[in-house]
């Protein structure tokens, strides 16, 4: 791992720039200088200043405390939504890929209609059903991730379950778990990975869209997408409201995104020890 | 008479064609296997010979005809009976590379089956996969290499001692040089031969070679287009063929001697082997079968015992007169 991490320096510095963020999340009450919800009518909208390092927002809210005080939010929510889409998208693509038959007919059928929806109407009606709020918002969009997944491993796992190597494990007795766990799953993971750190990426702009639409995080507690919706408000006004959020969802996703290429790299053994 | 190891009862395996019949890659094949015995089968690319390697060892199951293991249909046997029975029957397959699995290290593949059949300590396991890797000539510093690291003669050791931590009875070798370089090729067979001796093994030995399965095989199958059509003992398919496509083969073989002192002509197969998804009506052989009849395109010739232990399909294979190998 260190050597890895020697070696790939984009690696290093996204991991280091998502360990300095995590960290960030979880001190933010000893490290923000302001209360996140603390409003000053007198100073809204105003500029950078020693006070307020990154400005005030339309309530007079200290910008910096806000983004702040919005990581762990948004950071839960992306992390809740791709867990979700990976526990029920994975082993549905899988079992369909593997089995085949009626069961992958229906299963690719269910995959199908969920990708027919536009993504924004399923997250609101499964919101409709739960009830608003940041979990249930990220738990409706997992749900709707959740096809993009199933399919992508429905297709690596055709490919990879007709390899030699898993008819040789046949052959040797393996039993249809291990084969998937031991043969299947390391094989077809390496697009999966690339494609759940996009979706990490994706989930922080989603969690932005429903906090946009109220369906999200709940005012006047902070976090970037919400940030995001309320800047884009008075966008006429104050533009440069938009920056420190649009900055910090942008080198998240890019963090995320960074780490997901080392990461296909470091998991083939083919480009090891070359 | 004991009952044989390998049975092959009338077996047909098909492939759907989307939109036409389906390719019967292996139509109606019937033989046995002797224990300690090495079956060889010959044939051209296409005719079906890894197809009914596969089907031997269960990969794929019989559309119709049965396969039998001892006497028994292990068709029959389910779940957990039917995984713990393969170990006893195992195959070495055509291209080294592709039978490894690319995540896992040589030596984590050759204890996988050991592992399955859940035998031993995890630190036994792994002196016994240690020690095959030893016998089949891979040095232990291999161990923890992918198989990418390693040349395809050694992968091809590596699955050579991956199937035998198993002791199975049987192993089907389809083409295990033919992937390989020529310098190492030689090698290989020779580790085989020592192999069955020393662990009583029983090979169906496929290849295209016919001068490795002549000298590697007490008996010989000779397939063409999903159907055998020649089966006898070593020594007489190879000096008194039966069937004419054999003779082509044959004749086919490099010669020692020069052109002009050569007693044979040598025979040339006109055209391509006809696709197996539609083949010649009557005898498959006949577009290019130099003795062909017109009653060859309207008759299959029947799979007839000619002399004691010697089968071929061939109307007219009293009457014809054959020339041996190219000498
Ligand atoms: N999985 C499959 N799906 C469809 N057709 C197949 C499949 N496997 C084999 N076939 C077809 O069955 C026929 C026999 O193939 P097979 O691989 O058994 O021949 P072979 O004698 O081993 O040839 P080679 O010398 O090239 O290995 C071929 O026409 C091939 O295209
Ligand atoms: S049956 Fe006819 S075509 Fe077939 S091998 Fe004999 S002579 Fe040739
Ligand atoms: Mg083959």
């Amino acid at each position: 791992m260190r050597g890895w991490l020697r070696r790939d320096l984009r690696a290093a510095v996204c991991l280091a720039y998502l360990a300095g963020l995590v960290l960030l999340a979880v001190l933010a009450p000893w490290i923000a200088p302001y209360s996140p919800t603390a409003q000053k009518g007198a100073e809204a909208l105003a500029d950078p200043s020693a006070a307020h390092w990154l400005g005030t927002d339309d309530l007079g809210r200290d910008v910096l405390s806000r983004l702040i005080f919005g990581a762990p939010a948004s950071l839960y929510a992306s992390f809740l939504a791709v867990s979700i889409a990976t526990g029920i998208g994975v082993p549905f693509g899988l079992l369909a890929g593997l089995l085949g038959g009626w069961v992958d007919r229906i299963i690719s059928r269910l995959i199908d209609t969920l990708l027919s929806f536009p993504g924004i109407v399923l997250a609101i009606g499964v919101t409709g059903a739960l009830g608003v709020g940041l979990t249930h918002g990220m738990i409706a969009c997992g749900l709707v991730f959740s096809p993009t997944l199933a399919r992508l491993a429905r297709a690596q796992t055709l490919v990879v379950k007709n390899e030699l190597y898993v008819d040789a494990a046949r052959c040797f007795g393996a039993s249809t778990g291990r084969i998937l766990l031991k043969h299947i799953l390391p094989n077809a993971v390496q697009p999966l990975i690339v494609q759940l750190t996009l979706l990490l990426a994706a989930a922080l702009l989603a969690e932005a869209s429903l906090s946009f639409l109220g369906l999200g995080v709940q005012v006047p507690q902070p976090s970037w997408g919400a940030m995001l919706a309320r800047a884009y408000t008075y966008i006429d006004i104050a533009p440069e409201q938009m920056y420190a959020p649009g900055f910090a969802i942008l080198l998240t996703a890019m963090a995320f995104n960074g780490l997901g290429e080392s990461l296909r790299d470091v998991l083939d053994p083919t480009m090891k020890r070359r | 008479m004991s009952v044989p190891l390998l049975q092959a009862e009338d077996v047909l395996v098909q492939f759907p064609a989307p939109g036409q019949a389906p390719i019967r890659a292996v139509d109606r094949v019937s033989f046995s296997v002797a224990a300690n015995e090495t079956f060889g089968v010959i044939g051209e690319s296409g005719s079906g010979k890894s197809t009914l390697g596969r089907a031997l060892v269960c990969l794929n199951r019989p559309d119709a005809g049965r396969i039998l293991h001892d006497g028994a249909d292990p068709f029959a046997l389910t779940g957990r009976a039917f995984r713990a029975h393969r170990r006893n029957y195992q195959i070495i397959f055509q291209d080294p590379n592709a039978a490894l699995n690319p995540r896992m290290t040589i030596l984590d593949s050759v204890c996988e089956p050991l592992e399955i059949l859940g035998e031993a300590t995890a630190a036994a396991r792994r002196d016994r996969a240690r020690a095959m890797m030893d016998r089949v000539g891979l040095s232990g510093s291999y161990a923890g290499r992918y198989p990418h690291e390693l040349s395809g003669g050694q992968k091809q050791r590596v699955n050579i001692a991956r199937a035998l931590t198993v002791r199975p009875k049987l192993m089907v070798c389809d083409e295990v040089v033919a992937a390989l370089d020529v310098s190492i090729q030689a090698e290989v067979l020779n580790l085989l031969a020592e192999l069955q001796g020393e662990f009583g093994l029983t090979f169906v030995f496929i290849t295209h070679d016919l001068g490795v399965v002549s000298h590697v095989s007490d008996r010989i199958a000779v397939m063409y287009l999903g159907k055998i059509v020649e089966l006898g003992p070593a020594a007489r398919v190879r000096h008194a063929p039966l069937h004419p496509y054999t003779e082509a083969l044959l004749s086919a073989e490099p010669s020692a001697l020069p052109a002009a002192m050569r007693t044979r002509e040598r025979i040339v197969l006109h055209g391509e082997i006809p696709s197996p998804a539609d083949p010649p009506s009557g005898c498959r052989f006949r577009t290019r079968c130099r003795f062909a009849e017109p009653r060859c395109a309207v008759d299959a010739p029947a799979f007839r015992e000619v002399q004691p232990g010697h089968f071929a399909a061939c109307h007219f294979v009293d009457q014809l007169t054959l020339q041996g190998p190219a000498s």
